[in-house]
């Protein structure tokens, strides 16, 4: 059997198979890193269990704003008993007082941008020698 | 004993008064009591309004009051462009009052500026117009946005007859970024939503008055509630003779101007 003009379809064939993997062989090795939220250390709960706020918190989020912003309903009871204020930058930042080494931790990840930060305030990174942030507990309001 | 019904309910109201009383301080004692009478009054409002003293008003309130305002809120100063934002500014009385009586005003009331800012209107144009609501009416009486809400339409713009709305043609961040934000604990804003005075509803919250208020020295300000005949702007308002902006308009707004 003769395959005609072999040098030219064999080239193509190369070439497509390099197109087609391009973006496997580029990536190899590169795997995005696994997110790695640093948990507040001195501080022991969230303001709902670990497993809810995990996968709920853009939820609560979402009801801490319209309560606050249209009910004028302020004050929330952690489910530890503690009370807060419904507040993104003034509660939840304030135990997780770097945004970089935990909220954007898992976001990058999951190329998640969420635009609250084009209007709220995220809070002073801490100084790069300092491994994780501590959390300055917000205030427990009565 | 004849006791007749009047006589009868009469003692009976006064006991209820009595017992219900008693309870009240059962319940409330002490420090909490303290709290509760010093917090009742920012926190429970039906309708928040503010009286303008302008015979009281010195040259440096304006500044201070502003100031005040604008860094509490973080409003960015683009002022002197076609982008500015303002929430509380003076206009002179024509522009204020452009309906008033006539020419021969006296200069002191003719030549002195008015400090204006959001009318809080009873019947607010701006929330009918909203179609998305992101304007809306809270039960303490303030007309409020919700940011998260506004598709920077501009409709309550135009419905405003007294100019107390800003666009943010600019993205505010930019005026601060080489500077501090002067108070992280509240959002800025970004291009493309409408903003204005929102009487302070975070620190009212909290049971601090108004920025504005707080920071005008010479008690030109008074902040109360309209619906509480006994709250001092109301009082204010008996002893003296007050006008509000283009009340023709039907608008019903809750800042009364002392001139
Ligand atoms: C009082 C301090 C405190 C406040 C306030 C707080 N958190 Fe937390 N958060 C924690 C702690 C501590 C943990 C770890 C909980 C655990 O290990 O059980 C945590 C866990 C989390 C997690 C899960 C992280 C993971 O790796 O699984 C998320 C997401 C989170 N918080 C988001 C928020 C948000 C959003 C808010 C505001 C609504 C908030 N937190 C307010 C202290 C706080
Ligand atoms: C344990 C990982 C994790 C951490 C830590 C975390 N998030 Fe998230 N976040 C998620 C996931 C997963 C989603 C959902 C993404 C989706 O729906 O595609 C999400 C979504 C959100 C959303 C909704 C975004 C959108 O565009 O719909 C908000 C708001 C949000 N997170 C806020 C926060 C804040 C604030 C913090 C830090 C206090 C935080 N998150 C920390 C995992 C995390
Ligand atoms: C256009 C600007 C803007 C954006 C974008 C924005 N917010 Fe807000 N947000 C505000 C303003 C203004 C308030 C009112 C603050 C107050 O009254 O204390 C507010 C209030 C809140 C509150 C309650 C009070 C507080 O201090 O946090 C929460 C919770 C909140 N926003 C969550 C979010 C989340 C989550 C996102 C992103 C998904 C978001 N916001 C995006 C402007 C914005």
């Amino acid at each position: 059997m003769k395959l005609y003009d072999s040098g030219k379809i064999i080239t193509g064939i190369v070439i497509f198979v390099i197109l087609m993997t391009f973006p496997f062989w580029f990536n190899m090795g590169r795997a995005a890193p696994k997110p790695d939220p640093k948990l507040p250390k001195n501080v022991k709960n969230c303001v709902l269990p670990k497993d809810t706020i995990k996968t709920s918190h853009m939820q609560i989020l979402n009801n801490w704003r319209d309560e606050v912003v249209r009910d004028n309903k302020r004050s929330f009871v952690a489910f530890d008993g503690k009370h807060f204020d419904k507040s993104l930058s003034n509660t939840c930042m304030k135990c997780h007082s770097s945004k970089k080494q935990f909220c954007d931790q898992c976001h990058n990840y999951l190329k998640v941008t969420p635009y609250c930060w084009d209007c709220h305030i995220e809070p002073k990174e801490p100084k790069e020698s300092k491994e994780t942030a501590e959390a300055k507990e917000p205030k427990e309001t009565k | 004993m004849s006791l007749n019904r009047r006589d009868f309910l009469k003692i009976a109201g006064i006991t209820a008064l009595g017992v219900g009383a008693a309870s009240a301080f059962e319940v409330l004692s002490g420090k909490q009591l303290e709290a509760a009478l010093k917090a009742a009054p920012l926190t429970a409002g039906k309708r928040w309004a503010m009286v303008v003293d302008t015979r009281k008003l010195r040259e440096e309130d304006y500044h201070d009051v502003i100031t005040a305002c604008h860094t509490s809120h973080n409003v960015p100063d683009f002022s002197g462009t076609k982008d500015e934002i303002k929430w509380i500014w003076a206009e002179p009385f024509e522009n204020a009052f452009p309906d008033s009586p006539n020419e021969y005003v006296k200069p002191e009331v003719k030549d002195k500026p008015f400090l204006v800012f959001c009318n809080q209107c009873g019947d607010a144009p701006c929330v009918r117009v909203c179609p998305t609501k992101a304007t809306f009416k809270g039960e303490d009486g303030i007309t409020m946005m919700d940011m998260h809400r506004c598709i920077g339409c501009r409709y309550c713009m135009a419905a405003c007859p007294y100019g107390a709305r800003s666009f943010n043609f600019r993205d505010p961040r930019t005026y601060f970024a080489d500077k501090e934000v002067p108070n992280r604990e509240f959002p800025t804003r970004t291009r493309g939503v409408v903003e204005k005075c929102n009487f302070c509803t975070e620190r009212l919250a909290k049971g601090l008055y108004p920025a504005c208020v707080e920071a005008c020295k010479s008690n030109a300000l008074i902040f109360g509630d309209l619906d509480d005949p006994n709250s001092e702007v109301r009082r204010i308002l008996r002893a003296n003779f007050s006008i509000r902006r283009k009340p023709q308009l039907g608008t019903d707004p809750s800042i009364f101007y002392i001139v």
